[in-house]
């Protein structure tokens, strides 16, 4: 049987990680102070904030409500622009250790081009797109919400950069598999799901909702469910090669596990750095001890049966 | 953790110029301790966070200086505020002698341990500076030296001025900071040199308030999450006295 740490070993278009665990985008934010720390409290890989052509000040707050573990956010993709982003990511590609992935955003295909082109300057391991932003072109309509616009960005960052790069898709469509496979032949080297998941909190004292932008996505555990479900279709739809990092409401190793099982090559985590402590070390020292006790040696070996 | 609650406002002081504290009638859940803060929202407005300045009755004071505590600061007893929280780690109440020092508005939560000092019987002095007469807070309800930048009342000098000529005199287990960021650096270097420990209470624009958006980091520490208590840590910390984050995250340079 593979020893301690080498059987969580995975890689991901090419980038080899020591555990399966990648820092989600939007947690922890822009700096690269955060993303070494991530690195340093044991996560595989990392992935910045997503950052815009322009600096974006996000929505009033409250922009993030945690209602016993059900989270809701619309931060509203704050962040100073990919300029600054540019430094940022540069740092801690130098001294992370670890794969870093730069999420960018844009809301118009032009843009989704220039960012890519842009902070490949920073020479990030990878590139996210978060296509699960309003397309102001398309009557706001998230990228990913259908294939046409989805595989206009796809065409365009690949056009715009040679650095691997993945698709993060929204669940909020009944096609997730088919999108995500056309992305896919259109470039896209990685499949990230997924975003989070639509959602409103209200106060009755107020009359009003929670969040300043009224709606926002869920995070947390409560929204596994519905990432293991993506997950999952998106695997059977782009085939058995294509890395997906699988991503929502994982918060223990055995979440991890079950990710994995769906057919994850990779796993994010956002929301448990804050419901648990040492998030990164703990999922990992929790999928080792499952796969020790029922014999497996290595994340390929985690499969579902029919 | 849950959402907001409701408070209504039972009582406003004009503590001076720009300060205004607050009663609320909500019961925080939980052990709070000064330091920890809640978010106060004002639906459809805004959302900021506060430090704590007392528990029974909730207390809150509010310095007017941007568009949101200068609404707070126009709300009368009878109005609802919506809160959420205690968030955050706040002081660590230790030692036998200890010392406050708080510029401005940062006094508020140092007040709060001074009333849980006396209740512990812990010895404790207090200075309380301010740039004048009009701009300096009500005393803690222990000894509490006054200092103005003008000398319009108490000592004329900062609270550096002050603390010097204390520790020449006395000697204090630890000094607990909170106010602008290069008087706590300046605060916790004298009191290094002392031979006390130090708390201070840091400050960042806040977006979450609960360790997940990284908004308010200082040099890879997590404000709202870590702190807002920090110790000596701080000194070695690259953006300690240096750098804040606007509501970009744009790095500005403090």
């Amino acid at each position: 049987m593979t020893e301690g740490v080498a059987m969580l070993e995975t890689s991901i278009c090419g980038l080899k990680m020591k555990n399966p665990l990648v820092l989600a985008s939007g947690i922890r934010g822009n700096s690269a102070h955060l993303l070494i720390r991530a690195a340093k409290e044991g996560a595989g890989a990392v992935t910045s904030k997503s950052c815009s052509l322009l600096p974006r000040e996000g929505h009033s707050n409250p922009t993030m409500v945690d209602k016993n573990g059900v989270m809701l956010n619309a931060i509203g993709l704050s962040n100073p622009g990919v300029e600054e982003e540019i430094t940022e990511i540069s740092y801690a590609v130098k001294d992370a250790g670890v794969p870093i992935i730069a999420s960018i955003v844009a809301f118009s295909v032009e843009d989704f081009a220039k960012v890519a082109e842009r902070i490949s300057e920073a020479a990030p391991h990878m590139i996210e797109v978060d296509a699960a932003c309003p397309n102001t072109h398309s009557e706001g309509r998230m990228f990913s919400a259908c294939v046409k616009d989805a595989v206009a960005v796809t065409k365009a960052v690949r056009k715009a950069t040679k650095i691997p790069f993945s698709i993060k898709l929204s669940p909020d469509v009944p096609n997730i598999g088919q999108i995500a496979k056309a992305c896919v032949d259109e470039g896209a080297d990685c499949i990230t799901a997924i975003n989070t998941v639509g959602g409103m909190y209200i106060d009755a004292y107020a009359k009003k909702a929670v969040l300043h932008n009224w709606f926002g996505g869920i995070s947390g555990p409560a929204i596994k469910p519905v990432a293991l479900k993506s997950v999952y279709s998106i695997r059977q739809a782009v085939g058995p090669k294509v890395p997906i990092i699988g991503t929502g409401g994982v918060a223990n190793g055995m979440d991890a596990i079950e990710m994995i099982m769906a057919g994850a090559t990779a796993v994010g985590v956002g929301s448990a750095l804050v419901l648990r402590e040492k998030a990164f070390s703990g999922i990992a020292d929790e999928m080792r001890a499952f796969m020790e006790e029922n014999g497996y040696s290595g994340l390929s070996q985690l499969k579902l049966e029919k | 953790m849950s959402l907001h609650i409701v408070a209504k406002i039972t009582g406003v002081q004009k503590e001076n110029e720009i300060v205004s504290t607050f009663t609320l009638d909500a019961k925080l859940e939980g052990k709070v301790s000064p330091g920890q803060f809640v978010m106060l929202w004002l639906p459809g407005f805004d959302e900021k966070p506060y430090s704590i300045a007392g528990v029974s009755p909730l207390t809150i004071s509010v310095g007017a200086r941007g568009p949101f505590s200068n609404k707070l600061c126009t709300m009368k007893k009878g109005e609802r505020i919506w809160l959420r929280g205690p968030y955050g780690r706040g002081f660590e109440l230790k030692c036998r002698r200890i010392l406050l020092v708080g510029g401005g508005y940062g006094f508020a939560p140092l007040r709060y341990l001074a009333q849980l000092a006396k209740k512990e019987k812990i010895s404790a002095t207090a200075i309380c500076g301010a740039r004048s007469k009009g701009l300096l807070m009500k005393p803690a309800v222990c000894e509490t030296i006054f200092t103005t930048d003008d000398g319009s009342e108490g000592m004329k000098g900062n609270v550096l001025t002050a603390m010097e000529s204390l520790l020449k005199k006395e000697k204090f287990d630890i000094v607990y900071t909170c106010g602008p960021e290069k008087m706590m650096g300046a605060v916790a270097r004298l009191a290094k040199k002392s031979g006390a420990d130090c708390q201070m209470l840091l400050e960042r624009y806040m977006k979450c308030g609960i360790g997940i958006c990284g908004h308010c980091t200082c040099g890879g520490k997590l404000v709202c999450f870590d702190g807002p208590r920090f110790g000596y840590e701080m000194l070695d910390n690259p953006e300690f006295e240096k750098v804040w984050r606007d509501k970009t995250g744009h790095k500005v340079n403090l």
